[in-house]
This record gives C-alpha cells, sequence and structure tokens, in this order.
C-alpha cells in the first residue's frame, strides 16, 4: 500500500473542499462564471482564460477614468467601443490579486458601452478589451493609486 | 430582493440610457476581520443579465474587483419610452436580486 499516494489524496481532496467553500461554490461554471479566469492571479493567464489572448492595441477604445485615484476601493471606468461587431468587453487590472475584474456581453440592441466602479489594489495599468469580428483589440491606461485615506 | 436593486431608465434620442445600482457588500474574501484576524469570506455578485421587453440584451461575469454597492450603467438602441427593463443578479452564495423599471 503506497501511503504517501495515499496521504496526498487525503490532502488534495480536503484542500479541494476547503478552497470550494472558503471561495465559492462548486460548478458555478456550469451557470456561465468564468471560474478560472476570474482566479487567475497573473494577467497574461487572465487573458488568456478569459479569450483575450493576442489581442491587438486599438485607438477606438475609449476608456475614461482617473489619473490618480485617491480611494483604490471606488474607480470610476466608463469605456466604449467603437469597433464594428464588438460582442464583448473586458475590464483587467494588471497589479490587482485578480486581474480579470468583469466582462460585458452585449446583443439584442445593446451598445458596446459600460460605466461602472472597480477596485484597484495598488497603481496599475487599467486594460479595456474587446471582442469583436472574432478578433480581440485593448486599450490601456496607467492608473495611480495613492495609499491610505489622507488623499496623497 | 428588490430593495438591493436600484434602477432608473431614460430615453435619450437614439437609445436609452440604464442606471443600476445594486446594494451589496461585494466581499472580495482576502480582507480580514480586524477583531479576530479571520479571512471574510468571499461575497460578491457574479453574474448579471438585463433585458429589454424580456429580450436579453446584456451580459456580464464579474469578480471580486467590483467595488462594493456595483453602479452599472449601459445603453440600448432601439428602445422607446415605456419599455420595461429587468436586472437580476446572483451572487456566489446562490442570492438573487432582481429590479425592474420603465423608460422614461
Amino acid at each position: 500500500m503506497n501511503v504517501t499516494r495515499r496521504t496526498f489524496l487525503i490532502h488534495s481532496a480536503s484542500i479541494a473542499s476547503a478552497t470550494a467553500m472558503l471561495t465559492f461554490a462548486p460548478f458555478v461554471l456550469a451557470d456561465g462564471w468564468n471560474r478560472q479566469a476570474f482566479t487567475d492571479k497573473v494577467l497574461n493567464d487572465a487573458m488568456k482564460d478569459a479569450g483575450y489572448d493576442n489581442a491587438v492595441k486599438s485607438t477606438d477604445i475609449l476608456l475614461k477614468t482617473q489619473d490618480i485615484a485617491e480611494n483604490g476601493a471606488v474607480v470610476p471606468i466608463e469605456a466604449t467601443s467603437n469597433i464594428p461587431g464588438t460582442t464583448s468587453l473586458a475590464i483587467f487590472i494588471d497589479n490587482n490579486p485578480n486581474p480579470l475584474i468583469a466582462e460585458f456581453s452585449f446583443m439584442n440592441g445593446a451598445e458596446p458601452f459600460i460605466v461602472t466602479r472597480v477596485k484597484m489594489a495598488k497603481t496599475s495599468l487599467v486594460r479595456i478589451a474587446v471582442k469583436a469580428g472574432g478578433k480581440t483589440y485593448f486599450t490601456g491606461k496607467s492608473v495611480k493609486v495613492t495609499s491610505g485615506g489622507c488623499g496623497g | 430582493m428588490t430593495d438591493s436593486v436600484k434602477m432608473r431608465a431614460t430615453q435619450q434620442g437614439d437609445f436609452a440610457t440604464i442606471k443600476v445600482l445594486f446594494r451589496h457588500d461585494m466581499e472580495t474574501g482576502l480582507r480580514k476581520d480586524s477583531k479576530t484576524g479571520q479571512l471574510i469570506p468571499a461575497h460578491f455578485i457574479d453574474l448579471v443579465t438585463a433585458t429589454l421587453n424580456g429580450t436579453t440584451v446584456l451580459q456580464a461575469q464579474w469578480g471580486i474587483g467590483v467595488s462594493k454597492n456595483p453602479f452599472l450603467e449601459f445603453r440600448v438602441k432601439g428602445a422607446k419610452s415605456g419599455d420595461k427593463v429587468a436586472v437580476s443578479a446572483v451572487d456566489n452564495l446562490g442570492q438573487h436580486y432582481t429590479g425592474e423599471t420603465t423608460i422614461a
């Protein structure tokens, strides 16, 4: 009997169930939530798992946000895609613990435009990535996050 | 939990602008309770769907990086005053949130 293997299996099982309980209910992917992409810790992995790898830089994506965010907990984001055939748009923040913030899919007359508010852990590039006509595009803007509540 | 979703929809020329405010803590799972030192479990809205007269126009997936009390604004072409806009959301613990309004 291979004790090492058995110990390993028991450990894997308990870690897996603990992780599932602590973070999110299992099988959410079945409902359409891209668990892998949202839990990736590195930008390139998150972009790849969300289907935005090989994105080409485009000036037809507009990103309005703050240059300096005094409160990293609430950073306003306005994103517009002027690329014809845009079907979805995603927000990535390079230096956040999980770089993928949100993805929006547009259909039946919805414009490729959103306004929302995001959390930023620290100074980072904020990226808007877009899927249009089977291709991917992005734009980016650096946002400085000043620490603490004193306003820097 | 209709109380948790506030909506306003207005027609501006060719398209309707819909603004939605959810009341939700959007806990990341990375914060520690200052008293106990224990991690506060993640609790965040992860799926959002918006419909115009029952037809889906927007689907969103959110992670822990969306701010507390999430705000969402979007636009729909081809809508008109009097049309019904509805939003439904579900969080990672399976709680549902819905809101509905009429385009002014």
